[in-house]
Parts: C-alpha cells; structure tokens; sequence
C-alpha cells in the first residue's frame, strides 16, 4: 500500500489519505533538503526509495534482479534533477513523471539487450528457425525491434519480452486492450515480413 | 553498491539548491539567441529602408505581435516541458490561438481582394526565401535553447524538441520583420508560419537524441 504515492491509479480513500500523508511528509523533507539540510534530505531519499522500490518490483515481475539498479539511477535522476521542482506542484507528480522516464528507458535498452534471453511462448517459432549466431540474432532481434513504430514495438516488449497481462500492457502504453493485441500481431507480422526479406 | 550507501553518497553531496538558476539559464539563452538573430539579419540581409516610415504603420505591429504571441506561448509550453510532471493539456491552445487569429485575418484580406489579386496577395515578391532565411536566423536561438533545456528534465523529449524550435522560429521571425518588405496578412500568415515550423520539425527530430539525460 505505501508504493500508491507513486501510482496514478484511482485510489480508494484510505489510499488517498496515504497518499496524502505521504506527500505532506516527503514534499516537507524535501523542501528543507533543497535549503542545504542534508539531515531531511537523506530522509527524504530513503522514503522515496522505499516508495520506488515498491513500485518498480510490481513493474518489473520478471527483472527483480535489475530494481536495485533501475532505482538507483532513478534516484540519482531525482537528486540530479532537483532544481526542477516547483513549489506549486504536488511532489507526487514530479516524482512520478522522472520514475516514468527512467523506467521507459531501461525498457528500451532492455529489449535491445535481452531481447532474446525471455521466452517467446508460442510465437517463438518465427525465431527458433533462424540459423544465425546467438549472439548476432539477439542484435539484429534488438535492432528490428527498433525499427518498429511505437504502437507496435511497446505491445510487443510488454506482453511478448517482459511478460506482463495484455490489460497492463494496455494501461502502461495508454491504449485499449485490443489494440495492444494487434499492436503484437501486426508487429509481429512486420517483423517476420523483415526477416524474409533480409534473408 | 547498496542503495543505503548510495543514498547516504547523494545526501553528502547536496548543496542549497539555486532556485531561480533555471530561469536566469532560460533569460540568457533567449537574450543571446534573439541578439545573434537579429545581428544576423542586420549584417546579412539589412534592415527594411523604410524602416522609419514603417513603424508608424499598424500591420507593422501586427505582424510582429503575430511572431511574439507564438513566441511567448512556446516559450511558456517549452518551459512547462522541461519540468517533469507538469502538464500541457489545454494550453496546447495557446499556440494554436495567434495562428488562428492570423489566418482569420488571412481569410478576410484574401476575401475582399479583387479577383486576380489573391494569389500576387499570398506569394507576395519573397515567398521563395522567407521561410528559408527564418529557419536560418532560428539556429542561435534553437542551440542556445537546447543547452537550456538539457540543464532541466524534460521527460518529452520529443514534444519539448519541437516547443523549443517553434519558439526558435518565433524569436527568429520577430528579427526578420525588420528586414521584411511584406505586409500582407495573407503572406505572412502563410510563410511565416512555415518558417516556425521548420525549426519546430527539425526539433522534433532531434529532440529524443539532443535532449536525453
């Protein structure tokens, strides 16, 4: 429950008294760390790690080994960025927007990295028949990916690399369930289409 | 390294915070970009001869106020941009708003020209180069807004790559209207706006790349 200070969810009312309690707290500690107190700034980092770690072990089911490192980076892009909070604005949303971004990127070269160390189910086959090197596959893999729109490429590194539910590769992309399933579809088709044709 | 320790690292290296440094950052990229453009204009294209007798006409200043509006809207949208977690949303308009004035006024000249005069109204005797030359007075501007912004976090990269050169656009253009012969709303409306938007496109583009962090 303590990670729903970093959720944009719609939150139940106990959440939103956590919430709250939450954001009064931490925005305090930071406000004074911002002033030099580096007493309450320390406080403040370790309640906002707390919060994160939370929030990136639900996000990142089938990468537990990588949060301690996603959420040091993303605390190191908080204290970097610091001076970029205004005072008008709810900590919350500062700090969920900077969470988000980090997030996305270690999605990004995650994919391009690891992309075949995930099981692929059942569309596997369309690279299982691929007679190249591990190693120059899972490059080229990363490297087809790439040239995928969007819409085609993140339903495919949600659902097909980092095995979440189709419903939260809809929520984390923004888009309706069903286009997610033919974001894979299609994508995946564009991908066989590519690897035909380079062949 | 543990997180605690990496926590404890980051609190030892915290100085006070200098709140008003982004918008001094933000104020001296502006001043220096919209100098150069205008130093550039001057030197290379010259200023309009009848400069003084211009001044005293209304389409001079509206036609300004045109650049200046779009201007300060992307100025104010890059700036939002590059904070995380603050939202764009409706103000989106602010932007749209002076262009829709503009071709408003477009609408109205290119009605109530004489048949046969439209198209001399719209192309005007610069067409070719105006939004050419614009693009070009942009580039000050357009890098001394990049380092600006890379101090901040954008977490739109693309979008606040686009912001950045529309407002670059906009500065360059208020600079050209020194040097440009044309009054027409029709023209300027047309071209002017297609000289912002290649700056704004080109931001878009590089925008991803230029300001990751």
């Amino acid at each position: 429950m303590d990670s729903s200070a970093i959720t944009a969810t719609s939150p139940t009312d106990r959440d939103t008294d956590v919430l709250s309690a939450t954001e009064t707290q931490l925005r305090a500690c930071f406000v004074l760390g911002l002033g030099g107190d580096a007493a309450q700034y320390r406080l403040f980092l370790h309640g906002l790690g707390s919060h994160l770690r939370a929030y990136l072990r639900r996000r990142l089911p089938r990468a537990q080994a990588d949060v301690e490192d996603i959420l040091q980076e993303t605390l190191l892009a908080v204290h970097n960025a610091r001076h970029t909070y205004r005072d008008d604005q709810p900590l919350t949303a500062w700090v969920h927007a900077i969470a988000r971004y980090k997030l996305m990127d270690f999605f990004r070269a995650h994919a391009r990295r690891e992309a075949l160390h995930e099981p692929f189910e059942d569309d596997g086959s369309l690279f299982v028949q691929s007679d190249v090197e591990p190693a120059d596959a899972r490059r080229d893999v990363g490297r087809l990916l790439d040239a995928l729109p969007d819409r085609h490429r993140l339903p495919i590194v949600f659902v097909k690399l980092q095995g979440l539910s189709v419903a939260e590769a809809a929520q984390r992309c923004g888009i309706s369930e069903s286009a997610v399933k033919v974001g894979v579809h299609r994508g995946l088709k564009a991908l066989a289409a590519r690897i035909r044709g380079s062949s | 390294m543990k997180t605690d320790d990496f926590i404890a690292m980051l609190a030892n290296e915290a100085p006070p915070v200098d709140r008003r440094a982004p918008g001094r950052r933000f104020a001296l990229a502006l001043l220096l970009g919209f100098a150069a453009a205008t130093v550039l204009m001057a030197a290379g294209l010259g200023l309009r001869p009848d400069l003084a007798a211009a001044i005293h006409l209304p389409m001079f200043w509206l036609r300004i106020s045109f650049a200046a509006c779009i201007g300060l809207a992307a100025l104010w949208l890059t700036l939002r941009l590059s904070r995380p977690g603050v939202r764009i949303g409706a103000r989106w308009a602010s932007l749209a708003a002076p262009i829709a004035v503009a071709w408003v006024g477009m609408a109205v000249v290119l009605a109530g020209a004489p048949h046969g005069t439209r198209v001399a109204l719209l192309l005007g005797h610069t067409w070719r180069v105006c939004p050419i030359l614009i693009a070009l007075l942009s580039t000050p501007t357009f890098l001394a807004m990049l380092w600006a912004v890379r101090g901040m976090a954008p977490v739109r990269p693309r979008v606040t790559g686009a912001a950045v050169g529309v407002l670059a656009g906009a500065t360059a253009t208020v600079a050209y209207c020194l040097h440009c012969p044309e009054m027409s709303p029709a023209f300027w409306s047309t071209w002017y706006l297609l000289g912002m938007a290649i700056p704004g496109a080109v931001g878009a583009l590089i925008g991803p790349r230029a300001l990751r962090w």
